[in-house]
């Protein structure tokens, strides 16, 4: 396997405007982050909200120029945004995001919606752009009588459904699904979830897949990197890394999820403030609410490194596999 | 005999109806969940039951606390039961938190209301409401505004409100589906410790099944408008008997199913305005028979315990065994 999309020493700041004080702020959103995307697989990221997984995922697409760093696509640099190069690029990169309804347009038919980027990309007319649709719809499992529906005239699951066939419809090599299908019921859930692992296992499509539900992440991905205030605290084989989580963020993380006839024990409850990426903590962005940490830990910043076959980035990781066992 | 009790209550809006007659009843201190496909009803049951949904709405059937009547009654004897005996923390917490008011004086109103506490009494028991359900230096911060918090504890600070009252039953909507896995498990495990300390009842309305099977000692599944399912959390989890309580929990990946494919249920709920008129859940129902397209089910009483709405039941027995099998 080859590396399709590569993250090098990847950061972004935002500045926002403080209007009471008239003082701007910086927050670093993603704070230094090195990630390699293998052809054909599905990498989850993981972790708090406001860890910086949206913008990651923007700038492994292009759509945002990172602040330092670089991400390479098929080993070159990625094209500044906008500009021709970028544009022919973007038809092979597509971006899926939680909220169907805001990515579709409320007053076309899901067929015109799902042609518009057939068009825009010149890739078909007349009878052969009618013949892509259609088969654009049946391989994501719409029916050829919704053709003509709206989008308010479908259910969550089949409006994702509809986001995703536009999104296949210039044939991508990557796609970063942003919590696609948090906004879904299980039920509908499970019917995106297996759609995405066809579009891996038949067509051989990579991706990059967002989410908060870790039950989900645990079935579709082949690996995991875990972020902590933007940066990646662990990253495993998906296997290895809810089995056996070596850092203590993921330990509690996987603890936390809620288990059909498990009750509450043997969670690890997290104590103190939730991360603020502007009030940074010093060392170990995670010490504060860690429950190994000590004096080292507030002073100086774990670097990712290999530990019993997995990336971690933690001073503790003897005693946190200790805990694990 | 049991402390809320809720008897064929049905609710429509603009002629079309949404709830079809729910009989739900919660005893002093009990837990019990509600969970089903967004839009079955699990937030208008409660927003009916306690007089808080818009004047449009036809609702009609019985909802008595203690004996006392609360549908048809008054608005000031509604009023009076709201926040004192039964507290709801809605689904949308924007609607409940003002963001104009600090929260020490949000909470405060309803000690006012509730309690009849002012002055400095009132602020020390928001400050004691804070602190219990975790809020850090809550001393200084309670003059804080809401968007001073974060999203986690902006959801503290509404439990902590909806506490002031000291209800007897707390009706807690989604109160974690926004939320961090990680802070989900703070605000459940708070939840928990809370009902322990006061013997408070609660109704945990939420989609997930595993928050539900954590806190609950019952749990009913509605679909459609309707609760096809209710039994007690161990033996609904062991042995779902509605075809789609069974769906629900197959849909869920397994954490130690490794990449197994998933099991959706497949097609989607029904359009309320157009309901099959048989069993609701026929047209996407792997058990489905001709009768069951034009037949209702009933809820009614199973042998071994539970209420079962379904003209063909899994077989419990054959079904945990299948389950256990699974999983070793
Ligand atoms: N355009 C922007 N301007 C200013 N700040 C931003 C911007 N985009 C993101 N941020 C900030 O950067 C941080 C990371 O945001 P991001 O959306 O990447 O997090 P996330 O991990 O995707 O969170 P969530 O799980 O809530 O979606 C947050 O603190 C956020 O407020
Ligand atoms: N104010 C209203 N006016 C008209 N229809 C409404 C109103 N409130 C709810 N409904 C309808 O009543 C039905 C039940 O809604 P309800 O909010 O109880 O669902 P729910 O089970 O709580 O779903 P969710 O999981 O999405 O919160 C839905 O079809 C909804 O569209
Ligand atoms: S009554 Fe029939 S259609 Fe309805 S759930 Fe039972 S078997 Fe399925
Ligand atoms: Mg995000
Ligand atoms: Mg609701």
């Amino acid at each position: 396997m080859s590396v399709l999309v590569e993250a090098r020493g990847l950061v972004q700041q935002y500045t926002t405007g403080k209007p009471l004080f008239g003082q701007a702020s910086t927050v670093r959103a993603v704070n230094g982050i090195d990630l390699a995307v293998q052809e054909g697989e599905i990498l989850g990221i993981v972790g708090e909200s406001g860890s910086g997984k949206s913008t990651l995922g923007r700038m492994l697409l292009g759509l945002e120029t990172p602040f330092a760093g670089k991400v390479l696509y098929h080993g070159q640099p990625m094209p500044a945004p906008r500009t021709e190069h970028w544009r022919r690029l973007r038809a092979q990169m597509q971006l899926i995001f939680q909220d169907p309804l805001a990515a579709l347009d409320r007053r076309m038919t899901i067929a015109r919606q799902i042609a518009e980027p057939l068009e825009i990309h010149d890739r078909a007319k007349g009878p052969e752009l009618a013949e892509r649709v259609a088969g654009l719809m049946a391989r994501v499992g719409l029916r050829r009588d919704q053709a003509d529906r709206y989008p308010h005239e479908l259910s969550g699951g089949q409006r994702q459904r509809v986001v995703i066939a536009r999104a296949l419809a210039t044939n991508p090599r990557f796609l970063v699904c942003d919590e696609p299908v948090s906004a879904l019921d299980v039920s509908i859930q499970a019917q995106v979830v297996n759609l995405l692992r066809d579009l891996q296992e038949q067509d051989g499509l990579t991706m990059v897949f967002i989410s908060h539900d870790l039950k989900v992440v645990r079935n579709i991905c082949d690996r995991v990197a875990v972020m902590y205030l933007g940066r990646v605290v662990e990253e495993a084989p998906s296997d290895r890394n809810f089995a056996d989580p070596r850092h203590p963020y993921t330990q509690a993380l996987v603890s936390s999820i809620p288990q059909a006839g498990q009750g509450l024990e043997g969670r690890i409850i997290l104590h103190g403030e939730p991360p603020n990426p502007a009030a940074r903590p010093s060392g170990c962005a995670f010490h504060p609410r860690c429950r190994l940490a000590d004096a080292a830990c507030a002073a100086t910043v774990p670097e990712l490194e290999t530990h019993g076959g997995r990336l971690a980035a933690c001073l503790k990781l003897p005693a946190a596999a200790r805990q694990a066992a | 005999m049991s402390f809320v009790s809720i008897r064929d209550l049905r609710v429509a809006f603009d002629g079309v109806q949404v709830l079809h007659g729910i009989d739900l009843d919660i005893g002093k201190g009990e837990t019990v969940g509600l969970v089903g496909e967004s839009g079955c009803g699990k937030s208008v049951t409660w927003l009916a039951a306690l007089g808080l949904l818009p004047g449009k709405a036809q609702i009609s059937g019985s909802v008595t606390i203690e004996g006392q009547e609360l549908i048809g009654a008054r608005p000031a004897e509604v009023e009076a039961v709201r926040g004192a005996r039964i507290a709801m923390i809605f689904q949308d917490p924007s609607s409940s938190l003002n963001p104009v008011h600090r929260v020490g004086r949000q909470i405060g109103e309803s000690l006012r209301l509730h309690r009849g506490l002012r002055g400095a009494a009132a602020r020390n028991e928001a400050v004691r409401l804070l602190d219990m359900v975790g809020i850090p230096s809550a001393a200084t911060r309670i003059d804080l505004y809401p968007h001073e918090f974060s999203g986690g504890q902006c959801q503290r600070i509404m439990i902590a409100m909806a506490l002031a009252g000291q209800p007897d039953l707390l009706i807690a909507d989604e109160p974690t589906t926004a939320l961090d896995a990680t802070i989900q498990a703070q605000i459940l495990d708070l939840l928990s410790s809370i009902r322990r300390e006061t013997g408070m009842a609660m109704v945990l309305i939420s989609h997930d099944l595993g928050a539900v099977s954590a806190v609950c000692d019952r749990a009913a599944v509605m679909y459609a408008g309707r609760i096809v399912e209710a039994n007690d959390i161990a033996r609904l989890f062991t042995g779902p008997k509605h075809p789609y309580t069974r769906g629900l929990f197959d849909a869920i990946p397994e954490m130690d199913a490794g990449r197994a494919r998933l099991r959706p249920i497949e097609g989607t709920v029904p359009d309320p305005k157009h309901l099959p008129p048989g069993c609701a859940f026929a047209p996407r129902c792997p058990r489905a028979s001709g009768f069951c397209q034009s037949h209702l089910p009933e809820l009614k009483p199973q042998v071994r315990g539970g209420f079962v709405a379904c003209f063909h039941p899994e077989a419990t027995r054959a079904a945990a065994r299948e389950r256990q099998a699974a999983v070793a």
